[in-house]
């Protein structure tokens, strides 16, 4: 689905999702009129730092939407304020509103939010169980299914991130006996066991090599009709291929948002067109 | 450079490297030297009679160490009882939930009584048990090693739960976990192999105490059921044998130190295997 080789100059060769719905006769495709994730006038503080300012933000239901920016810009910082995520760091605090389908995410429980908005790390970090175990931890702190059911939600969720073939004959085995892109992959069907709505990827792929990276990239394809995306990248070729949305994050702004095709062809912003032109960053 | 020079540094680094190489070769040549020296004296008079028998009269030949053997596994069980879950829970709690300020007491506190020497835990349980009930036994020679083990279960327990990376706790919490759930089912699980290894180190370095049961358990020649009698134990009965002015019951403490070291080495060396295999799991 996209071009496993890497262009010099992102311009060149995208996949762009909405200029191919707009081909097909659609201005707009309807779909994304329909928010899953908002947020408004966000910040948020490591102590006296403060880490985000002022961040607003519209995820739509069933699209890819991508953070880029160089490090320390808080793109990171975001993602995990849409799980909430970041309370677990001592000292912080987070001013402005999130709302998930329309709920204010602070107003619900914190296990709630945390299993309508699954998360997948930087670095894959598989519990010490065998891969059946990671995969059904998830039911199993939310009540405990029976054997049958949790059968079948395991074998689902492998099969949804591409990785059932893989390990159907070793489930009982430990989980890191599997090679990095695996265990990531195991770390994604993890999450989409408990059937998340959103799906949140903090630089999901930095640690692994372009064909493990590459199959990650066919899996968010495919996952995103059933569960909406936000991927952290520091690859911007990354965002280009995967993402319907992109935004530009900046010293703890959000400095533009709009379609990826936009982002990475025309910005509005200096600054943006300076990253993504590797100007600068 | 002056071949001088050379010549100098070449001396020097031959005297440092026989140095250093002497000093190794002594810390571990005591090991062997101990293990050999026991081995030698107390394997010969080893027999199957130690075993099973009770001591004999002074005078008579023959008799065993049965009633210390049993008297010792009785002691680290009572002290497993006390000390374990104290140290466990207490070490959770450190690691996960205590404050900066109130983590940094405790862990000086068990410094401190980690450094307690073992007699004055001993006269410890003696104030605590021994005087009220008016009795030595096995309940205040448990108490006294399971106090002994508290400080170093604590401390370990915290280490290994602390050893548990980030990424696990965020992995789980993030599936919706509490944060008591996220380290009853993958953080405690994760450091259970070196939690236990700890505890079995732990029990085997006060396996070997003689003074906090000098005046807690006591000892006994006979023995000792239930919990509320004096009890012999093996470190105890070395040194009585020790002391004593007959030859054979020399050779029994011989046979009695070779044993429990036996044992306290074959526990050290399970534990690490534990702990090695623990290590790999781990990364």
């Amino acid at each position: 689905m996209q071009a496993p080789i890497r262009q010099p100059s992102p311009e060149l060769n995208m996949p762009l999702p909405d200029m191919n719905v707009q081909a097909a006769g659609e201005q707009r495709p309807a779909l994304d009129t329909e928010l899953k994730l908002s947020a408004t006038d966000l910040n948020f503080f490591y102590g006296t730092f403060q880490a985000l300012h002022s961040i607003s933000m519209k995820i739509y239901s069933g699209r890819v939407t991508a953070f880029i920016g160089p490090s320390g810009c808080g793109k990171s910082t975001f993602l995990r304020t849409l799980n909430r995520m970041n309370e677990t760091v001592r000292h912080s605090r987070v001013e402005g509103t999130i709302l998930l389908d329309g709920e204010d995410i602070h107003q619900l429980e914190v296990s709630e939010v945390r299993r309508r908005v699954g998360m997948v790390f930087q670095k894959s970090n598989p519990f010490p169980k065998s891969i059946f175990e990671n995969v059904a931890y998830g039911l199993r702190i939310n009540g405990s299914p029976n054997r049958a059911t949790l059968r079948e939600a395991v074998e689902h969720s492998l099969r949804r991130a591409a990785l059932w073939d893989e390990v159907k004959d070793k489930l009982h085995q430990s989980a890191y006996g599997l090679s990095g892109g695996q265990q990531q992959r195991l770390c994604i069907a993890r999450a989409l066991a408990v059937n998340p709505e959103v799906l949140l990827l903090d630089e999901p792929c930095s640690a692994l090599d372009p064909i493990a990276t590459a199959k990650i990239e066919d899996l968010i394809f495919q996952l995103k009709s059933s569960c909406t995306i936000a991927i952290v990248t520091h690859n911007m070729q990354q965002a280009a291929r995967v993402a319907d949305y992109t935004g530009f994050f900046l010293l703890g702004r959000l400095i533009e948002f709009d379609r990826t095709a936009v982002i990475f062809k025309t910005p509005a912003r200096k600054e943006t067109e300076d990253y993504v032109t590797g100007r600068f960053g | 450079m002056t071949s001088r020079l050379l010549l100098r540094r070449k001396a020097v680094n031959a005297v440092m490297l026989t140095l250093t190489g002497l000093c190794t070769l002594f810390a571990t040549g005591t090991l062997v030297f101990i293990l050999g020296y026991l081995f030698i004296h107390g394997g010969k008079s080893l027999t199957w009679n130690f075993f099973t028998k009770l001591p004999t009269p002074v005078g008579e030949s023959g008799g065993g160490m049965a009633n210390a053997i049993l008297g010792s596994a009785k002691l680290l069980a009572v002290a497993m009882v006390v000390g374990v879950p104290i140290g466990f829970l207490g070490g959770v709690y450190l690691a996960e939930f205590g404050g900066t300020t109130f983590s940094f007491i405790v862990r000086y506190t068990t410094d401190l009584l980690n450094g307690v020497p073992s007699i004055v835990i001993g006269i410890f349980a003696y104030t605590v048990i021994v005087l009220p009930q008016k009795h030595f036994s096995t309940m205040a020679g448990g108490l006294a090693l399971g106090v002994m083990m508290i400080p170093i279960a604590v401390r370990s327990t915290e280490e290994f739960l602390r050893a548990v990376p980030v990424s696990l706790r965020e992995g789980a919490v993030a599936l919706g976990a509490s944060k008591a759930k996220a380290i009853l089912t993958v953080v405690i699980p994760a450091a259970k192999n070196g939690i236990m290894t700890g505890i079995m180190l732990n029990l085997a370095r006060v396996a070997g105490e003689t003074a906090p049961l000098l005046f807690t358990s006591f000892s006994n020649r006979y023995w000792s059921p239930g919990w509320e009698q004096p009890t012999a134990a093996l470190p105890v009965m070395i040194f009585t044998y020790a002391i004593a002015p007959y030859e054979d019951w020399h050779q029994q403490a011989w046979s009695a130190g070779f044993v429990l070291l036996t044992l306290v080495l074959a526990v050290n060396v399970i534990a690490r295997m534990i702990l090695s295999k623990a290590k790999h799991v781990a990364r």
